[in-house]
């Protein structure tokens, strides 16, 4: 009997806490900004989310407030996998009723949660999806970094001036959305500068044996390789391509520039250069350099591409709620595209139906260590 | 041309003796449980986690390390079956499959939740590293061991199968378990050894995908591990030299697909897969199997 008094007083207690967790939490609510954040914290791009998340929550700390209220920020883990990205976001929208979402960080996802946000009318601002198709005829997309016809083109005019490749292979990874987009947009500006593409072959994400892909671009002997692909395949591609005794330069996009890259990749890097986002030394704006600092004060490392353009759209975010006076997702979501000239950690912001107009950074790896080579202009 | 198709071929018998040591662990836990052990892929990336901490983290010699992984890995395998399979042994085969993937996604996320999942550089010893070049043919040295190592062990399994007595205990189990046990031999003494054979297996397969493909992450082990299912499939599940047939056919045929038809590169593991349901649907009992409910091994 005694025990059943004591089950039934511990029962009681607990139901009382949680209840009153539960309305202090959303008691708490009223005086805080929710934002819901979408990375890819495991998976094929797991460094993404791990770098993207360590700079959102050094934005954090610089800017801890909007309209003077708490932001509060959710994250979920999309796995790099585009229906976890979509469940993620149903998630956010629906069980934990965010204002704004930032996030997916990579094309195929975005364009997965596309239609949930836009149906819920949340804005959703990705750091890093660079895909054109992300933004076309939406309303509710807003994006950190340039588009892939952009980098592409800039990637196409590298090789041909500076590489003076004449001929191209292509390595296409077809489960993503961003390396089949921007494997076209070289393609078309390659063509146009008189290059010729000799080779393409295809991978998938995931897998790490490419011997037989290796194997059928050799005959073809092209002068580049170009890869727009994330890192970890291009990493083990350039070992086994660089084992097989391909050894033409590799030229890639913003999906190489995490360091996993050149740990993964080792000597067989060496001298890849790629298309990104950022770069440590292009930093010109104080809010820049304050996040370098905050960066490398917190994590003893320089920030990465998405380390930054992470903070970038957080600080946009922030910006545009204070903007809009309210905290309001329609309101938060019309003064978000209507950036202009903000200085932001990548340099000046501005949107153009929510895609972000701003230079291209050449980076390339040198003895282990990605080097700055140049920023190219819109 | 021939030195393409030639290095294409090298290729694929390297992926496919890969293949191969994974699928025998598939197939003797299939020949004495009858059941699919799903989570054999997740046990191949435990063999590699573990190898790449004796590396970094012990800083043992690479062999000592190897070693020593490949025997605790075999010791995971005989606690999963002691903790998760045992209980529930003579439960439908299907809770024992649920059971098996049940384990397959625990084991992921432990390994997500202690380690993270950021790719990890595994370390590659010098012996290792090396490339044979002749003419227009390159070798990495890990695609000439991968075929020998693979051999050896399959050798050394049908030595153990055929010609000793805890050999003729597991074949007398995947006949009839229930009169095995009535001759008075202990069946859960040898199902252990089969799981620690099995799982050893899949922790060499899982150290050599490491040393050609240097990147591990804790959901390395799925890929691997379903194709190789698909191998044991192709070969005749239960049976072990159908299982290493099974795996250089799969290795093989992969390479030739990208090799003729370049623009289906990118579908390379679907194959895999389209082929299980060919053999699925044309030859259930693969290439080597036998009546099914016969003989085993």
């Amino acid at each position: 009997m005694k025990r059943l008094l004591f089950k039934t007083v511990l029962f009681a207690l607990v139901t009382i806490f949680a209840i009153g967790y539960g309305v202090s939490k959303t008691y708490a609510a009223s005086n805080t900004i929710k934002v819901g954040v979408v990375y890819s914290m495991t998976g094929p791009v797991a460094s993404f989310g791990q770098s993207a998340w360590q700079g959102l929550q050094v934005a954090k700390e610089i800017m801890p407030t909007a309209l003077g209220k708490k932001i509060d920020l959710i994250l979920v883990d999309d796995q790099g996998d585009k229906v976890q990205a979509a469940n993620a976001v149903n998630k956010l929208i629906y069980d934990n009723k965010v204002d704004a979402i930032i996030g997916p960080l990579i094309s195929g996802n975005v364009m997965s949660a596309t239609p949930i946000v836009e149906k819920a009318k949340i804005p959703l601002i990705t750091p890093t999806g660079t895909n054109p198709l992300l933004t076309e005829g939406k309303n509710f997309i807003s994006r950190a970094c340039f588009i892939d016809p952009f980098q592409g083109k800039v990637a196409a005019i590298y090789a041909v001036k500076d590489l003076h490749a004449k001929t191209a292979a292509l390595v296409i990874d077809s489960a993503q959305d961003y390396s089949v987009g921007l494997a076209k947009f070289f393609e078309e500006n390659f063509k146009k500068l008189g290059g010729r593409i000799v080779a393409k072959t295809f991978i998938q994400t995931g897998e790490s044996n490419f011997s037989a892909q290796i194997a059928s671009l050799k005959p073809a002997n092209p002068q580049i390789i170009y890869m727009p692909c994330y890192y970890q395949e291009i990493a083990l591609f350039a070992r086994q391509a660089r084992e097989f005794g391909l050894k033409q330069p590799i030229l890639a996009g913003d999906g190489a520039a995490e360091a996993a890259l050149i740990k993964v990749g080792g000597a067989a890097v060496n001298g890849l250069t790629f298309t990104t986002g950022f770069a440590p030394e292009a930093i010109k704006t104080p809010l820049g350099k304050k996040f370098e600092q905050a960066y490398q004060a917190k994590y003893h490392k320089l920030p990465d591409n998405f380390a930054a353009l992470s903070a970038d759209a957080y600080f946009m975010l922030v910006n545009a709620i204070d903007r809009a006076k309210s905290d309001n997702p329609i309101k938060i979501n019309t003064a978000l595209r209507a950036t202009k000239n903000f200085q932001g950690v990548t340099g000046n912001i501005t949107l153009v139906k929510g895609d972000a107009i701003k230079p291209a950074v050449i980076e390339k790896v040198e003895n282990g260590k990605f080097v700055y080579v140049t920023t190219i202009n819109p | 041309m021939l030195t393409t198709v030639l290095q294409q071929l090298i290729n694929g018998l390297s992926a496919g003796s890969l293949y191969a040591l994974v699928a025998i662990g598939y197939t003797m836990v299939y020949g004495v449980l009858r059941m699919i052990n799903f989570a054999h892929g997740d046990i191949l990336m435990v063999g590699a986690y573990l190898a790449f901490f004796g590396i970094s983290a012990f800083m043992l010699p690479w062999w000592v390390s190897f070693i020593t992984a490949i025997i605790l890995t075999g010791f995971v395998g005989v606690l999963v079956e002691k903790l998760a399979y045992k209980p529930i042994r003579n439960a439908s085969r299907v809770s024992l499959l649920i059971t098996a993937v049940g384990v397959s996604f625990f084991l992921e996320n432990l390994f997500l939740v202690l380690f993270g999942g950021v790719p990890k550089a595994f370390p590659i010893a010098p012996i290792f590293h090396g490339v044979l070049n002749y003419n227009q043919l390159y070798l990495p040295v890990v695609s000439i061991y991968t075929p020998i190592v693979a051999l050896v062990l399959l050798y050394m399994l049908l030595y153990i199968l055929h010609h000793t007595k805890y050999g003729m205990a597991m074949r007398s189990i995947a006949l009839d378990i229930d009169t095995t046990s009535l001759m008075g031999i202990n069946v859960d003494i040898v199902i252990s050894l089969v799981f620690f054979l099995g799982s050893s297996l899949a922790a060499v397969g899982g150290i050599l995908w490491s040393t050609q493909y240097p990147s591990i992450n804790p959901l390395m082990g799925i890929m691997p591990g379903l194709k190789a299912f698909a191998a044991a499939v192709l070969g005749g599940i239960g049976d072990v030299a159908g299982a290493a047939i099974g795996g250089l056919i799969l290795g093989i045929s992969e390479v030739l697909i990208v090799a003729f038809f370049p623009s289906l590169a990118g579908y390379k593991d679907a194959f895999a897969f389209l082929l299980l349901i060919l053999v699925l649907l044309f030859k259930p009992t693969g290439i080597m199997g036998k009546e099914l409910e016969r003989k085993r091994f």
